[in-house]
């Protein structure tokens, strides 16, 4: 299985060169790879419908309990179905769709790469490998909106997509960790079983708090929904494969992989069914108040991703079926209006249902397409999005209210279906001004296809049966019976729910009428639909920037002795903690004091005064080898006469370079005020005081190294030498060494380039 | 004694310090390298301090003998001590050729990397 997971990203990989070589035929060719995974995927159908699941697992990074771990059961099978099959059509449909554009083989790749990472995260047992997969798809729908990146539109829809997704993503990942901590695994089956563990944990609102946030953000629940009609800037064989059919649905596959472990509680409840009825009606409204044909359709996934929140949110066995049975029958007909609004586009040059009408003369196969599609959409008998709704309705018996909302944004939705899929194929005939050629079969064969397998999973519904029963018995944690068929017999939930139908139908055909007055109220309500939640993120964006400037020119201001004040002052604590009572710095005793050793410390200490003091460039150098010398004499004193001799030559050689650079540097001014110097002179003390006191606390605490042994003892007979310093900086230490002597010449080259280099202008 | 030392470190830090908060680039050079000095005898006293004997096996001894200065602080400070060399030899150069280029002797006039 992993095999199958990975074949995308291989696929994703070859993409570009056999594009190059294969040219026209590239889409056909590459469509081989989804296909294959289609039926690889369809070989299971017997096994999960009867109930199995297939595991396999290898662990990956066996620490953190991250394991390679994948499950096919009813909703991964089904979502890996719909993410393959479509994928199949839309690699075809997309090598006709841009034709010629040389951005293409990208596009295949990039669109491999997400089918790969999209059934990676449905097939994900194990919750990290499922976050990962989870923002693969994040950054590949980022880079497949901003695919005309040329176009300032594309690149901020891409943007912004991408912000609000991985914000989303982050909760998410905040979500699972605490998720895994409260079960103690990462494992999803395991975690299922702890589940009465988890509900009871105190982390639990949190944990559901974060997974809703992540799920409502990927799939677009109001007011987060913003970024999907905007992400219509992609081209559209991108807009009907991810963002209508398969990766806005990741956030529903979320929950409705996590309710087996979450569900029950008010929390879960209240969030899912309170913003997803929202984001139903609302955007099924706001989907008749669009006349771009592209946004049109985004509002209406928008909404039917707000019924499969409120359907999983509800949680009954009934709405657990009509969720899985709506996420099959919406992928269908979504997709298919998807591709019949790009050839449209392709066809006409515009998007606009107003200026659209009598397109079934020069469309003929992709109006039979659209047709298909429109009536699934709008869920007529025999079409499986009819199975979709009665189900969903007689889900919602028992909720009257949510039953109500329902109708009307079905009413809606069939407004939607009829004016994609009637009024701009009937009337007048239109000039084609583009493109007079007949549509090339790569282009209708995604609609007609999609259209037809809306048709017969409509007609043949019961085949679907025990899949869709495996899926909703998993996410209900119980046995769920399911039939579906077009006839349900004559109980009164069926009879109703077949009522509600009919007056749906009617309810729909009178806002068809109405369709102007919609429209018109559009206009009059634009000031509003100006002030959206978009532009809340666009001024949240700016101010943002704002803010990161703002601090970047407080902390970052250039001045350098700021910066090192910053980091002496932030050192002052450490030296509240030494000084208290009770350190190891107390008692300090001063013990025998050598005159010879007294005497040294007070020319180093005169000297560094001296240096501090002069108005002479030159007396400061002669003041600093004084320094030199003394600490030199007090390295001797201690027995470290490698030292003293080092610290002898470097300080006559740093004497030297020093006068030989010092009168070309500018002399010494006094540049700051009276305040400042004492500022920092009291800053500095303290800092000089923290010092001392630490190296009384080292003193207090020093015993010999424990290494140090090792070298007093193995000096002679591993390394043949009697002093031990040089023995440690030429053979234990020997690599140190080396590493020193590259310093010394990268600093000596950068000398050299330094004097070497002249200033523009500068006679040479 | 070898709190004289410490009470000595303490002082050097604070003038090294002090002379690296200035605007004059000169005194930026000079804070450096009495840093550096404080730097390596903190190393030097932080370990156990001998007198007068120098971590060198006799002859005809096979290993040191007690009491003997620590070598490995040595070591590690003599490496210090080239590098610092180093150090201190590049940021002369390097700040005689930013006042050759800039004219700027004050490091407050230095805040910016694109403008003369």
């Amino acid at each position: 299985m992993l095999y199958a997971v990975l074949a995308g990203f291989a696929g994703a990989g070859i993409a570009p060169l056999a594009h190059r070589a294969l040219g026209r035929a590239s889409g056909w060719v590459l469509a081989a790879i989804p296909l294959a995974l289609t039926l690889y995927f369809a070989s299971f159908l017997p096994a999960v419908s009867a109930g199995e699941v297939i595991r396999w697992s290898r662990a990956w990074v066996p620490s953190l309990g991250v394991v390679l771990s994948f499950e096919l059961d009813g909703l991964g099978l089904i979502f890996a179905l719909l993410i393959s099959g479509i994928g199949t059509l839309i690699v075809v449909y997309a090598g006709g769709y841009l034709a010629g554009d040389p951005k293409l083989g990208r596009l295949y790749a990039l669109l491999l790469a997400f089918m790969a990472s999209m059934l990676g995260l449905v097939l994900s047992a194990n919750l990290i490998l499922l976050f990962v997969f989870w923002e693969l798809t994040s950054i590949t729908s980022y880079l497949l909106i901003g695919h005309k990146h040329e176009s300032e539109k594309a690149r901020k829809a891409a943007l912004q997509a991408l912000l609000v997704t991985v914000t989303g993503g982050l909760a998410l990942l905040a979500g699972l960790l605490l998720l895994g901590i409260a079960g103690d695994s990462f494992d999803l089956p395991l975690l299922v079983a702890r589940r009465d563990l988890i509900a009871a944990h105190p982390l639990y609102p949190a944990i559901v708090l974060l997974v809703a946030a992540g799920a409502f953000t990927k799939s677009a629940q109001m007011p987060l929904h913003f970024w999907l009609p905007g992400a219509m800037e992609a081209p559209t064989p991108v807009s009907a494969y991810l963002h209508s059919a398969t990766m806005v649905k990741a956030g529903v596959f979320l929950l409705a992989r996590l309710a087996p472990l979450l569900a029950g509680s008010v929390l879960w409840y209240g969030l899912l069914v309170g913003f997803g009825t929202l984001t139903m009606v609302v955007s099924a409204f706001l989907a008749t108040q669009q006349t771009d044909l592209k946004r049109v359709l985004a509002y209406t996934t928008v909404s039917a991703l707000g019924t499969l929140t409120m359907l999983i949110g509800l949680g009954t066995p009934a709405a657990l079926k009509a969720a899985v049975v709506l996420v099959g029958a919406h992928a269908l007909y979504k997709a298919a209006l998807f591709m019949v609004a790009g050839i449209v586009d392709h066809k006409t040059g515009t998007r606009d249902i107003l200026r659209l009408s009598g397109l079934r003369t020069a469309l003929p196969i992709t109006t039979v397409g659209a047709g298909l599609a429109a009536l699934s959409a709008g869920g007529l008998v025999p079409f499986s999005g009819f199975l979709a709704k009665e189900t969903t309705y007689a889900a919602l018996i028992e909720f009257p209210w949510l039953l109500a909302a329902s109708v009307l944004a079905n009413a809606f939705g069939m407004l939607v279906a009829l004016v994609v899929g009637w009024r701009i194929f009937t009337g007048e005939s239109q000039v084609i001004p583009d493109d007079p050629g007949p549509v090339p079969v790569a282009l209708w064969q995604g609609p007609l296809l999609l259209g037809i397998a809306g048709l017969l999973l409509g007609v043949f519904g019961w085949m679907g049966e025990g899949i869709v029963a495996h899926a909703a018995s998993d996410m209900a944690g119980q046995r769920v019976p399911v039939k579906l068929a077009l006839w349900q017999g004559f109980e009164f939930e069926a009879l109703l729910a077949l009522g509600l139908s009919v007056f749906t139908l009617l309810l729909g055909l009178a806002f068809y009428k109405a369709h102007g007055l919609l429209l018109r109220l559009a206009t009059s309500l634009d000031w509003l639909y100006q002030r959206g939640p978009y532009r809340l993120f666009d001024l949240g964006l700016a101010a943002f920037v704002s803010l990161a400037k703002w601090q970047t020119q407080i902390l970052q201001h250039g001045y350098l002795r700021y910066y090192i004040l910053t980091v002496v002052v932030t050192l002052l604590p450490i030296g509240v903690l030494l000084a208290a009572p009770g350190s190891p710095v107390w008692p300090v005793t001063f013990g025998p004091v050598g005159l010879f050793e007294t005497a040294l410390v007070a020319v180093v200490l005169a000297s560094t005064a001296f240096v501090m003091s002069t108005d002479s460039r030159m007396a400061a150098v002669a003041g600093l080898g004084g320094v030199g010398y003394g600490v030199a004499l007090l390295y001797l004193s201690y027995g470290a006469p490698d030292l003293a001799l080092t610290q002898f030559a470097i300080e006559t050689l740093s004497v030297v370079i020093f006068v030989l650079v010092l009168y070309r540097l500018p002399e010494f001014r006094v540049l700051t005020t009276r305040a400042q110097r004492l500022r920092d002179a009291v800053i500095a003390t303290s800092a000089g005081a923290v010092m001392t006191l630490l190296v009384l606390a080292a003193q207090s605490q020093s015993g010999a190294s424990r290494v140090s042994g090792f070298f007093a003892e193995q000096s002679v007979p591993a390394a043949m030498g009697r002093n031990v310093v040089n023995v440690i900086l030429v053979d234990f230490r020997s690599l140190d060494t080396l590493g020193e002597v590259v310093v010394l010449v990268v600093a000596a080259l950068g000398v050299f380039a330094l004097l070497k280099l002249r200033p523009e202008g500068e006679a040479h | 004694m070898d709190t004289l030392l410490a009470v000595l470190i303490g002082a050097l830090y604070a003038a090294g310090l002090y002379l690296m908060m200035r605007r004059s680039i000169v005194r930026l050079i000079f804070g450096l390298v009495i840093l550096g000095h404080a730097v390596n005898l903190l190393i030097f006293a932080a370990g156990r301090l001998t007198r007068a004997h120098p971590p060198i096996v006799p002859e005809g001894a096979a290993a040191l003998v007690p009491p003997y200065a620590d070598p490995l602080p040595q070591a590690l400070i003599l490496t210090a001590i080239v590098i610092g060399f180093g150090l201190q030899a590049f940021a002369l150069v390097l700040f005689r050729q930013a006042h050759r280029v800039s004219g700027a002797e004050d490091l407050d006039a230095m805040r910016t990397t694109d403008s003369h």
